[in-house]
């Protein structure tokens, strides 16, 4: 069953001589279900991605839908996780206070409200600090925070913007497989923005890989290790070598090619920006 | 911070702060009597003490504590009204921004004492022209932290309650409301000092009831160390009002970076 489509999608910033295309052609689906992840380069449009996704920005040209209703802002259905959860956290509140308040805005009434939070911060293992204020708690124990109030929120897709980026790698570890746990837990469907290919192959069912500014998807890579995964037994296998060394090859052709266009276009300052490059999008 | 270093600090915060009260004091009785200041005009700091003691007994000084007061709280109310709705609006459209922008930092460098004589037209020598003028100082420094402090809202913390559904006044009441307190309370402090001044100004300077017109009078009259008295109680009614505000802000903003490391750990 397809949840979301985005359909040449793109970005661009600005007008005329200033304009900056920061997303050039993408096209991706998602079933119900999946856990798909996205990696590209440093700096390639991944978060503009992701903002137009989630109905924050609108794009420029083409068009997402979730469950075959188009996306003009942000839909009920979609939960966002973002990279800086210490900033996406309100300080102000703490962690039951964060978590209820998309379900106190929405109108849920408090029993409810209170169920939900605990539930969600049990299935992250915050069920003791929900008391505490963000700024207490470590970096970690914050974006499960930022977790559990998705969760709470009962979306039936959740958006990830390179959530665990500012963690330590013991900590990056540990929240992987807690979000293996609730994406079964909670029957939801992820869409995991990383620039981590590691992660992004031990996560997914299917790799979406971008190239570089403007981002255009280069190829979808179905990932069919077996689950459940274990962040030493699946990593130890030949398969998801294979894989992991597909994909670098893959970000790293990428990259060369958009420093390529870089130079070119520099020596040849009247060549058309934007144009795409490269094999156009894989689907 | 071992508990040593911990105890060493807060020695120092309670030692140093008198340390520096003492020699003012010092100074204060020193200066006139070894008459490197003039005696008659200014009395060592045991006579202003001893005619401010005097004071405490007397209704004079608390009925003109309670008209100072009162008419700075006045002119409080009137500049958080004025000056937070206006500096939110400011801070968070440009088209308010624009309009208004340059009329703002036209007025804002007239010194407040200057409007005086366009004050005392409109509202004669009234009690009244002291609170519109505190309250035209006061409203600035409010002002200007309330625009900044809007336009200061994190943009992370904004997608998130947009990417949660939070509509337009919801997002202003739990995002940036909360956000720009900091900035309110910053500005809050600013504000009350200078409306304090000015009420005090405005006292001396019109000769309407307050501490002010009683320094006025002690002058005039030539009693120094009453004069003296009115004037060092301004001065404790100053710290007074800082202080409060200060213990204010600590319980309003424990959530905030700049109190969370004060009173940790007790």
């Amino acid at each position: 069953m397809l949840m979301l489509d985005v359909s040449h999608l793109s970005k661009t910033y600005g007008s005329g001589s200033g304009a900056f295309t920061a997303i050039g052609d993408i096209s991706l689906s998602v079933v119900a279900g999946e856990l798909v992840c996205i990696v590209g380069p440093s700096g390639c449009g991944k978060t503009t991605m992701l903002r137009c996704l989630a109905g924050l920005l609108p794009p420029t040209s083409g068009a997402v839908s979730l469950d075959a209703q188009p996306v003009t802002r942000p839909p009920r259905q979609m939960a966002v996780v973002f990279q800086d959860y210490s900033r996406s956290l309100l300080p102000w509140l703490d962690v039951v206070g964060n978590v209820t308040l998309p379900l106190k805005a929405a109108g849920v009434r408090k029993p409810r409200r209170l169920a939900l939070a605990g539930d969600a911060l049990a299935a992250v293992g915050l069920a003791e600090h929900a008391h505490k204020y963000p700024w207490q708690l470590s970096g970690g124990m914050q974006q499960r925070a930022a977790i559990a109030r998705a969760l709470a929120y009962q979306p039936e897709i959740l958006l990830m913007d390179e959530p665990f980026a500012s963690v330590d790698a013991q900590t990056r570890a540990e929240l992987e497989d807690l979000l293996l746990d609730v994406w079964t837990r909670f029957d939801i469907t992820i869409l995991l923005v990383t620039h981590d290919i590691d992660e992004a192959v031990y996560l997914a069912d299917r790799v979406v890989l971008l190239s570089g500014a403007p981002a255009i998807v280069t190829e979808s890579l179905t990932v069919d290790l077996p689950r459940p995964r274990d962040q030493i037994a699946t990593k130890e296998m030949p398969e998801f070598a294979h894989l992991r060394a597909h994909v670098f090859a893959a970000v790293k052709a990428a990259g060369d090619q958009a420093r390529r266009d870089a130079a070119s276009e520099a020596s040849a300052p009247d060549a058309a920006a934007g144009v795409a490059v490269g094999p156009d999008a894989a689907a | 911070m071992s508990a040593q270093v911990r105890r060493r600090l807060r020695t120092e915060a309670v030692v140093l702060p008198a340390l520096g009260v003492a020699v003012a004091v010092a100074a204060v009785e020193l200066a006139p009597r070894l008459g490197i200041l003039p005696r008659q005009s200014f009395p060592p700091f045991s006579e202003i003490f001893g005619a401010l003691a005097g004071l405490l007994g007397d209704s004079e000084l608390w009925g003109a504590v309670r008209d100072t007061l009162s008419s700075w709280a006045l002119s409080m109310v009137f500049a958080i009204l004025i000056a937070v709705p206006l500096g939110m609006a400011m801070g968070s459209s440009r088209v308010g921004a624009l309009l208004m922008r340059l009329t703002i930092d036209f007025l804002r460098p007239i010194p407040s004492v200057a409007l005086i004589p366009i004050l005392v037209l409109i509202y004669g020598t009234q009690p009244s022209i002291k609170v519109a003028l505190a309250t035209l100082g006061a409203t600035f420094p409010l002002l200007f932290q309330a625009m900044y402090g809007v336009a200061d809202v994190d943009p992370v913390a904004k997608d998130t309650a947009r990417a949660f559904g939070l509509g337009g006044w919801s997002r202003a009441r739990r995002i940036t409301f909360p956000s720009v307190v900091p900035y309110l309370t910053t500005g809050l402090r600013i504000s009350a000092s200078v409306a304090l001044i000015l009420v005090v100004t405005g006292e001396y300077v019109v000769g309407v009831a307050g501490l002010g017109r009683e320094v006025l009078i002690a002058q005039s009259g030539g009693a120094y160390d009453r004069m003296y008295a009115f004037i060092v109680a301004t001065g404790v009614l100053g710290l007074g009002v800082n202080l409060a505000l200060l213990a204010a802000e600590r319980r309003v903003l424990f959530w905030h970076a700049s109190q969370r490391g004060q009173g940790a750990d007790e």
